[in-house]
């Protein structure tokens, strides 16, 4: 699992910035917002705002200079990254990796809702400066990035904010698709969907969780009266906008038994989603607490899965399924399984080695140690296909 | 289930507490309900929605006493034919499945049918309205008709348009097709419609030629199957007495031309067809098909009134298409794909929230605005019933002429626009209160025809009788067999 956090040796007395990695010299564009990532202190090129030192000598460093040792767990940092250093704190946050192609944008961590099986716990604090450290990275990043999430906390309680955050996308990296989770439930209000769409995003995509066809059964899952009224309404005010929209739906005890009926009240009602995801149980923040009452072996919801999958499949609506170990799917089910797991967080088992499919198969959150299916069993080459 | 733990001082709840504001109190939705069997009826929405309830459970809900902490009340909930105080969404969704069940409304008029010539090379009894003459002219489309009438078209908003050409043969008059094909894509250039082309032919007349012409203009091929050789000969008769022959050359060579499924067969059902159901699937099995549409003969003009329909009930065309439906799901079950789409287009309507363009299965119906016909003499008619019933003297649903009156006095005139509103089923006797209502229609020209009446006394009308049992049908296969519901839901 990469880290993404570091303290740096020694705190220095100056304001927090954002500046993109530079290695090699030609790359360089703009000094002041760039940190050079070197070995060389002897040759030290002036200019830039700051210095990692990848093999650092111990005495380089006055307690006032921009120049620290690289912190050994961040010794992934490369070409083209961005990071945000917090001098005075001795912090460095990795906030994008041009070489993953899966960055995403927490923006905040404040959210109107509470799931039961939540993996990123929402915090009450302000932390606006999120937002504004973003707003300083995306001018930053490569163009080139093909995908960049915005995610939460819920992102829609930036309101303008998150406009901001999105024109900025829009300018400075025209080419990247954009894909936000968010609970959809603030896009009740018509002018916030008019302002997003106003924007005019060439590649965006907004992937809002629907947990079940029964309103008080999703309120449950969210454990926020009225949020299926809110994201329905939102979901409607979205889709007049014909701004495109994903389902997202995470698979666990409360979501499984109506997973079919979800399928055809979609289908029936949101005909206009883009796409469907049906997701795994990622057994991180709440849902590590909850465990006990959300568990259930994926190989016992197979029946439900199967029934949702094909209904959306035979009603033309694209399907995927995200944090399936493909052992315990069925087999029919495996062309709709992605392999999904983020490249830093995704693990295999023993077992796996003497699998067939191992390169097709996502594996496990290195959360998963927690609990895992009885039916994870090594696929053998003839029933590979 | 276990319950959940307070985190950070703060309680997560248990599902009752979400529930609380449910049931009780639930309020009935717009519904429309009629029997299936003796025990049980089918229920609908306007929006399309569908269940099928014991009858107890329907007096039940009526009478507000349902249990609302029944599965089946979770059930009423989800389809939007109860609310209750815990959400209040249900009325936004249903006027969204609304708008989405009628959006073809919006775009009118999409399929236009061009009789290019009423000369065939046939003399099919059940045909009115071919003739056999040498005279091309008497019988051909004139060249002003064919400028007016792709006026006409490109006057519809619908930015999709089908251009079907009809007979006679229309191959007879193959130079016109040329013709029209190359005036309507030099429009279409500023038009920037969607333009599909359909020749419906019994493919005697085709050539290399032709086939070459038709892959260049990506034209689709329609062609009349009616069985085996000895009923499609018997049906279709032609000096010689080929045409099984020439059809099953025809969809060879276009196939090989064209590809695969450029091409598609119509069967009409005769009194001959009733009694070999398997041979005639068997056939289009054989010839690569894997669809058929089991249509009834059209009871219209000559064969209602020399009685030529009468040779066969509507509740014999009913047996004749639940055991043909019956052997395609067995055929379906043994890995031959092939499907009825009579039965499909039903289950499109039941099943998900999308119209069907199909003409007859409209409220309003269908003619004039999702089909309109424009006759080789410039004569435009409503549906191509309703030119075959000109044929026989009744002129009823004749709109206008093509060279006499303009877009305005065809659309917004009175033969058209009373029948519309006449035949909404929304409002029609008996329709009104009927279960079937969102997915069914009215075929005013076969009401006129039969009735002298666009509306219809719906208790005599086998239009009626055929569409509820062919619906019961449907609903009785998917609630009571699941293999065959397994089946009929891969047909959408
Ligand atoms: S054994 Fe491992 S690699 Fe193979 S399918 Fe199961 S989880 Fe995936
Ligand atoms: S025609 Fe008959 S089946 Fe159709 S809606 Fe009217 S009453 Fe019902």
């Amino acid at each position: 699992m990469i880290k993404l956090h570091a303290r740096l040796s020694h705190r220095t007395d100056a304001e927090p910035f954002v500046a993109r990695i530079v290695r090699n010299l030609q790359n360089t564009v703009d000094r002041n917002r760039e940190i050079l990532l070197t070995n060389q202190t002897e040759t030290m090129v002036p200019g830039f705002r700051g210095y990692l030192m990848v093999s650092h000598t111990d005495d380089s460093s006055t307690s006032d200079s921009p120049i620290w040792p690289l912190p050994a767990e961040l010794d992934h940092l490369a070409e083209g990254d961005v990071v945000r250093i917090s001098p005075r704190s001795g912090e460095i946050w990795v906030m994008y990796r041009r070489a993953s192609t899966f960055n995403s944008m927490l923006v905040t961590e404040r959210c109107n809702s509470y799931c039961v099986m939540c993996s990123q716990p929402p915090k009450v604090a302000n932390d606006d400066f999120l937002r504004a450290a973003y707003l300083e990275a995306i001018p930053l990043m490569s163009p080139e990035t093909r995908e960049l999430g915005i995610t939460g906390g819920e992102p829609a309680l930036l309101g303008n904010g998150l406009v901001e955050l999105l024109n900025a996308c829009k300018t400075h990296l025209p080419q990247t698709a954009i894909h936000i989770l968010t609970n959809g439930r603030l896009f009740r209000d018509i002018e916030f969907c008019r302002a997003l769409s106003s924007i005019e995003h060439p590649d965006l995509m907004l992937g809002i969780p629907l947990y079940s066809d029964i309103s008080y059964r999703h309120d449950h899952v969210v454990q926020a009266d009225g949020a299926f009224d809110e994201t329905i309404r939102g979901l409607l005010n979205l889709a007049r906008f014909q701004v495109p929209i994903e389902i997202r739906v995470v698979l666990h005890r409360d979501t499984v038994d109506r997973l079919p009926q979800l399928a055809r009240f979609i289908t029936r009602n949101l005909p206009f989603a883009s796409h469907v995801a049906l997701m795994g149980l990622e057994m991180m923040g709440f849902a590590r607490a909850n465990l006990p009452a959300l568990w259930i072996d994926p190989a016992d919801y197979q029946p439900q899965l199967r029934a949702a999958v094909e209904h959306f499949d035979r009603h033309g609506m694209s399907v995927s399924i995200y944090n399936h170990q493909l052992c315990v799917l069925d087999h029919d089910l495996w062309p709709f399984a992605r392999k999904s797991i983020s490249d830093w967080k995704n693990e295999y088992l023993p077992e796996c080695d003497r699998c067939a499919v191992r390169a097709d198969c996502g594996g496990f959150f290195a959360s998963s140690s927690l609990r895992r299916s009885d039916h994870i069993q090594a696929i053998e080459a003839a029933a590979s296909i | 289930m276990s319950s959940l733990p307070i985190i950070k001082g703060q309680r997560f709840h248990n599902l009752d507490y979400f529930r609380r504001r449910s049931g009780e109190n639930y309020r009935l939705l717009p519904m429309r309900f009629i029997a299936l069997d003796d025990t049980r009826y089918v229920v609908t929405n306007f929006a399309g929605e569908l269940i099928v309830l014991l009858r107890e459970t329907m007096q039940q809900l009526v009478r507000h006493e349902l249990d609302t902490a029944s599965p089946i009340y979770e059930e009423l909930l989800a389809r939007h034919f109860v609310l209750d105080d815990d959400s209040d969404v249900a009325l936004g969704l249903l006027a969204i499945k609304y708008r989405t069940k009628q959006s073809l409304l919006a775009n009118f008029t999409a399929l236009f049918m061009f009789v290019v010539s009423l000369r065939c090379d046939h003399s099919c009894p059940y045909c009115q309205v071919s003739r056999q003459s040498a005279d091309r002219h008497a019988y051909d489309m004139k060249p002003e008709v064919v400028a007016r009438a792709i006026d006409f078209m490109f006057r519809s908003p619908s930015p999709t348009i089908k251009v079907e050409f009809q007979g006679g043969e229309s191959l007879l008059n193959f130079g016109l097709i040329e013709q029209i094909v190359a005036e309507v894509n030099a429009r279409n250039v500023v038009e920037n419609r969607e333009i599909q082309f359909v020749i419906a032919t019994n493919l005697a007349p085709l050539t290399d030629e032709i086939l070459t012409f038709c892959r260049e203009h990506h034209i689709f091929l329609s062609t009349s199957l009616d069985g085996p050789k000895s009923l499609h000969n018997a049906n279709r008769p032609r000096p010689g007495g080929d045409s099984h022959e020439l059809v099953e050359h025809g969809i060879q060579r276009a196939r090989e031309v064209l590809g695969h499924d450029q091409i598609s067969a119509l069967m009409t059902t005769t009194a001959e067809s009733l009694s070999q159901p398997r041979a005639i699937v068997d056939e289009y099995v054989r010839l690569g098909f894997t669809s058929i549409f089991l249509r009834p003969l059209s009871p219209y003009g000559f064969a209602v009134k020399t009685g030529a329909v009468g040779r066969y009930t509507v509740d014999q065309w009913l047996d004749f298409y639940r055991e043909t439906l019956g052997y395609i799901i067995e055929l379906n079950t043994q890995g031959v794909p092939i499907r009825e789409e009579y039965t499909a287009l039903l289950l499109r309507k039941m099943l998900t929230p999308y119209p069907t363009g199909y003409v007859d299965l409209q409220s309003p119906a269908g003619i004039g605005i999702a089909g309109i016909v424009f006759n080789y003499d410039g004569d435009i008619y409503a549906s191509d019933e309703a030119r075959m019933l000109a044929e026989t003297g009744d002129r009823r649903f004749r709109l206008g002429n093509l060279i006499n009156d303009s877009y305005e006095d065809v659309i917004l005139s009175d033969t058209l626009l009373d029948t519309l509103s006449q035949t909404m089923t929304e409002g029609v006797p008996m329709c009104v209160d009927c279960g079937f209502q969102p997915y069914c229609g009215s075929d005013p020209v076969y009401h006129h025809a039969t009735q002298n009446d666009a509306v219809g006394f719906k208790p005599l009308s086998d239009f009626c009788r055929r569409n509820m049992e062919v619906m019961r049908q449907i609903i009785r296969l998917l609630e009571d067999d699941p293999q065959s519901a397994e089946i009929l839901n891969t047909w959408l």
